[in-house]
């Protein structure tokens, strides 16, 4: 008797037909998930409890699945430090040499800095507190670019945060629970990032796309990049402070302007987190949503009514200057 | 003689330890380690899995297994949650539709098959991932992801091998 007659078969269509009604139902429901999920929540305090739970979980796993590694390659360094020290601190010194003079300069750049700042009382900017934290798990797929950090709200750290290396800007904070933060990277297909040319001060937006070198888009003003410019955070909108090191830019194969991240020279594996509060850290969203603010009356004026002004002694009117309620704008430069 | 064929096939052989063979080996792959100054790629390894749960039989639980493996995929990643498992559940669709024309090919045309269904995951991933962040891809990462991914294609054969004559209402 050969397997197709035999009676169990005639179990197979109803099977077959559930199994399919199970997957359509299935697949219905994960496409509900996915328009229910909103990426520009990252923006906001509102990460998710199963982002939030699963963050929570996946960070120690991965900080102790990692460890062997880690240690690995720091006896690898080690040993490879011994056998190359001399060619190392022929190195160094030939550094060191460079940056006695580079030194000297700055020292004096430094003075004049201070004193141009007093003569102009410009008021600077205030020191940025920084978290350090370890990075334990790290997604590099052409749809997502994150990033696991161990360090979280314990250590200050909110959504929005600017995540640097030792040698530039890695990305953002974008969800943060209690002893982990994950980390948006500049490269990811959803990160947008307000820079600017260091040689000429235009204004462009970062685009990652999930490849290595995200795009430079927007970019404004004639010839306002070349080979080789330096990208700089812009601080425009409050989001990143200003003139976080960014990378180069270069020209794409799709002739567009990229830039080669600065934090690419060398494995991301230690990171410091700015809590560096943007503008919509600083105003409370949550509070300004429950605020209700009354419907506008249809041909009422939607400014607020003129306060009476009483009428000035007629002795003083002719030689009294009127005191501005705010100091006008003045041509002084401002911080930049 | 064997009496294994008649006997049924325990969703725990071949749902069960796949999937927890992804979860670790995903993981796994998402460390922060480095060899030689690079990363390790990021293949998805759940892709042989669902083609092979798709042709050894249609199953009411690997549906839910294949849902499992993309949200977990979401969390993991940091992707918008159900992207994956959108992305898993059409591949695992078109073989499942396929099973018939599938039964009996030789390893070069199921080879074929799965580098269809990696090429339909990834691109309904590059669709979905465009009209969320209204932003496209990288075109060469998505490339580089579909050749680490169908280079895995013998594990999807090594589990077809075991468990498709394992239950003879499906074979």
């Amino acid at each position: 008797m050969s397997y197709r007659d035999n009676p169990l078969g005639e179990l197979r269509v109803p099977l077959t037909w559930t199994a399919g009604i199970v997957f359509i139902v299935v697949l219905i429901t994960s496409v509900a998930v996915l328009l229910s999920d909103r990426r520009e929540v990252f923006d906001t305090d509102d990460y998710g409890r199963p982002r939030t739970l699963s963050d929570k979980v996946m960070a120690p796993v991965g900080d102790a699945l990692s460890t062997p590694g880690r240690l690995t390659g720091q006896s690898v360094d080690g040993v490879r430090g011994y056998f190359f020290a001399v060619s190392e601190n022929r190195r160094l010194r030939a550094d060191l040499k460079e940056m006695q003079q580079w030194r000297d300069v700055a020292i004096a750049l430094r003075d004049t800095n201070e004193r141009y700042r007093a003569a102009l009382g410009l008021k600077t900017d205030p020191p940025i507190p920084m978290a350090s934290a370890r990075i334990v798990t790290d997604s590099r797929g052409p749809f997502a670019n994150s990033r696991l950090a161990n360090a979280g709200s314990e250590a200050g750290i909110k959504p929005g945060n600017p995540v640097m290396s030792e040698n530039g800007l890695v990305g953002r904070v974008v969800g943060v629970t209690e002893g982990v933060s994950r980390v948006l990277l500049l490269t990811d297909v959803a990160s947008r990032t307000p820079v600017m040319i260091d040689r000429t001060n235009s204004r462009a937006i970062l685009t990652g796309d999930g490849g290595p070198n995200p795009k430079l888009e927007y970019l404004r003003g004639q010839d306002p990049v070349r080979n080789g410019d330096r990208v700089l955070t812009s601080g425009d909108g409050g989001v990143f402070p200003r003139g976080l090191p960014v990378g180069i830019a270069v020209k794409g194969l799709d002739n567009r302007w990229r830039v080669v991240l600065a934090s690419d020279k060398a494995a991301v594996d230690f990171v410091r987190i700015l809590l560096f509060q943007d503008f919509t850290q600083v105003a409370n969203r949550a509070g300004l949503e429950k605020i209700e603010v009354p419907l506008p009356t249809p041909g009422a004026s939607t400014l607020p009514p003129l306060a009476p002004v009483a009428p000035p002694p007629a002795a003083a009117s002719a030689t009294t200057a009127v005191k501005p309620s705010r100091p006008a704008q003045t041509g002084a430069p401002r911080e930049q | 003689m064997s009496n294994s064929g008649a006997q049924p096939l325990s969703p725990w052989r071949w749902l069960g330890v796949p999937l927890v063979q992804v979860v670790v080996a995903t993981f796994v792959f998402a460390l922060p380690l480095r060899f030689w100054g690079f990363s390790l790629p990021e293949p998805l390894f759940a892709l042989p899995v669902v083609f092979a749960w798709a042709v050894i039989r249609p199953s009411m639980l690997a549906p839910v297994g294949v849902m499992i493996i993309g949200v977990y995929l979401d969390l993991l990643w940091g992707s918008p949650l159900g992207l994956w498992a959108v992305c898993l559940l059409l591949p695992y669709g078109l073989v499942l539709g396929g099973r018939a024309m599938l039964a009996g090919q030789g390893r070069l045309i199921m080879w074929a098959w799965f580098c269809a269904a990696t090429a339909l995951a990834l691109g309904a991933g590059y669709l979905f991932t465009m009209l969320d962040a209204q932003n496209a891809p990288d075109p060469i990462s998505v490339g580089w992801q579909f050749l680490a991914t169908i280079v895995l294609y013998p594990f999807a054969d090594l589990l077809i091998d075991l468990f498709e004559d394992a239950d003879v209402r499906f074979r």
